[in-house]
């Protein structure tokens, strides 16, 4: 690991502020993706600015009904927390599908949302990697990309957005609220917030430099059943092939999102429109446009087949 | 470093093999807990009940405090990248990778090792029960397995649902529920079934 500066951030205000003015900096809050990083020098940055102690870990009601998390809220609170349970199940649920119980109890809401791809060309730094390494070409597009994405990929990279909590979050048309380094708070679409790799996959986020995350709030509840399915090599603390987040109303309607399938956490509006034909046409609307290499072709099929195993469920509870 | 470094020798000397190039700093850090490039840092810790005092570089990861500075072997490093568990302590009552944490964002906070949680005159329930169930081969990923297990234990009772609960808003122990919480510990030696065994036994003497 580089050498590094530390300091303890104790307002908000001041850790964009550092954050936004000392060249190399960034924020740490669990750890547990930067950590990782830093260790292998994919990430290297000179300055850490701790998050953890601005007072960011709590969970309100909004004033139309909503739900605000805090930006430090562990991802154990989250999940187990009554109000998410009872309204917002599905992000229980994505939650809980994600990594393991010690990594939850230390994984954050905004950490979460910002961990980079598990492509294994971006880990191995051998290898070229142009999220890594801005023009230095893509291994995994000759290579072994079958854990990678096939929608909203890109001639530069097709590496997946590995998020569970993510894909929930997208369902539920969440806003990320920010502060910005120069003090001005905004508030930016969940839709918005993850970028297209295009010509530059190594620019991943809305965020401007210095600019960090406070919180994640949640429009009033939906309704519905709320269900999450996960699709990966072994049967608990791996990362999605596929999964799938959907909440089902009463009259057979539904939204749609996807995870593991694309460059970022994956909603289409025709896939919600197709939900009363039933899994094989909304797979084929939010297929629409796939790109996928020999090694990750079988995802459209997996896709699919997970659509269909959530509508039996729900045929069986019905 | 060199192309060897994504080996596992290569990651676990990786600490020690690197030099130490100071970066240039504008100091705009506005808050006292600060430290200079390369600057060691005072972190205070309470583990296993005892105060200590360290003087740290701010790379050290919790777990290399716990090892090399506090001598603490028992919590183990397997991966150093959160995918074994072998690391497993208990801070501030929590369960997490002490790989994957900086002793410095620790600072002030109360830690629980292996050692902390029985001696060998005075053993735990849950060391009690993985001798009597045999919930071990070579013991390596054992410490880091029984405190990730008394964890789980207060995590069921805390009512927090797990991926394999059926209702969000119901956690009971089965078998099932152990096997997914205790996912985040891997055994080499796969003494799984066996671990399975000695939990249940701790959480049925616990309820009667
Ligand atoms: C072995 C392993 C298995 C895993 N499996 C899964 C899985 O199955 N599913 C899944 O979804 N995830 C999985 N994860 C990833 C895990 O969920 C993330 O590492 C975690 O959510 C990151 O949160 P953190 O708080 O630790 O982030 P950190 O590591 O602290 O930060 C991550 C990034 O976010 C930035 N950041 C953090 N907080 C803020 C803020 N408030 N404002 C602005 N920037 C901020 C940091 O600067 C950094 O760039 C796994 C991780 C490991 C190690
Ligand atoms: S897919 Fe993206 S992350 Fe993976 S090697 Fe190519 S450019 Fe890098
Ligand atoms: S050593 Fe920490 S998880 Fe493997
Ligand atoms: S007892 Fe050998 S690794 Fe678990």
């Amino acid at each position: 690991m580089r050498p590094f500066t530390y300091e303890r951030a104790t307002d908000v205000a001041a850790a964009a502020r550092a954050a936004g003015s000392v060249q190399g900096a960034r924020f740490i809050a669990g750890g547990t993706n930067l950590l990782d990083l830093m260790k292998l020098q994919i990430e290297t940055p000179t300055h850490l600015i701790d998050v953890n102690h601005l007072g960011l870990d709590r969970i309100e009601r909004t004033d139309d009904g909503g739900l605000r998390i805090g930006a430090l809220v562990r991802n154990t609170d989250l999940a187990a927390d009554k109000a998410v349970r009872r309204d917002y199940a599905v992000l229980s649920r994505a939650l809980l599908a994600g990594a393991s119980g010690q990594l939850r109890n230390k994984a954050t809401t905004g950490g979460n949302l910002l961990q980079r791809t598990r492509c294994p060309y971006f880990y191995d730094t051998r290898m070229p990697c142009n999220k890594r390494k801005a023009g230095s070409g893509c291994g995994a597009m000759q290579g072994m990309s079958r854990s990678l994405a096939i929608l909203g990929v890109s001639d530069a990279c097709i590496a997946q957005h590995p998020s569970d909590m993510a894909v929930a979050m997208r369902l539920l048309d969440a806003q990320v609220d920010t502060m910005s380094a120069d003090g001005v708070a905004r508030a930016i679409p969940i839709a918005d917030f993850h970028l297209l790799p295009g010509d530059t996959p190594h620019k991943e986020t809305a965020l401007k430099a210095g600019e960090i995350i406070t919180s994640v709030t949640l429009p009033k509840p939906i309704g519905g059943t709320h269900v999450y399915r996960k699709v990966r090599d072994r049967a608990s603390y791996a990362f999605a092939l596929v999964s799938v987040a959907a909440v089902f109303d009463k009259d057979g309607s539904a939204r749609f999102a996807f995870g593991g399938i694309g460059a970022k956490p994956w909603r289409t509006p025709t896939a919600d429109a197709a939900a009363k034909q039933g899994a094989k046409a909304v797979a084929e609307a939010a297929l629409s446009g796939a790109r996928t290499t020999h090694h990750n072709d079988f995802k459209k099929l997996l896709v699919e087949r997970t659509l269909t195993s959530l509508y039996r469920q729900r045929e069986a509870r019905a | 470093m060199s192309s060897d470094q994504l080996t596992r020798r290569g990651l676990l000397q990786g600490s020690a093999v690197l030099a130490a190039a100071a970066p240039t700093l504008s100091a705009a850090a506005p808050t006292p807990k600060t430290s200079g490039a390369n600057a060691m840092m005072p972190v205070e810790l309470t583990v296993n009940g005892r105060e200590v005092h360290l003087q740290l570089d701010p790379r050290t990861s919790l777990l290399d405090a716990l090892r090399e500075h506090l001598h603490l072997t028992g919590t183990k490093k397997g991966c150093d990248h959160g995918q074994c568990g072998a690391c497993t302590v208990i801070v501030e009552g929590r369960r997490i990778n002490s790989c994957l944490t900086l002793a410095v964002m620790h600072d002030g906070e109360k830690v629980t090792t292996i050692e902390g949680l029985g001696t060998s005159d005075h053993l735990h329930a849950m060391q009690k029960a993985f001798i009597v169930h045999d919930g071990y081969q070579c013991g390596y990923c054992t410490p880091g397995q029984i405190c990730s297990a008394v964890s789980v234990l207060e995590e069921i009772e805390a009512g927090i649902p797990s991926h394999v609960t059926a209702d969000l808003d119901d956690v009971a122990i089965s078998d099932a529920e152990l096997r997914e919480r205790m996912s985040g510990n891997i055994c080499r030696c796969a003494a799984y079934p066996n671990i399975i065994a000695a939990m249940r036994d701790v959480a049925g003497e616990a309820k009667a």
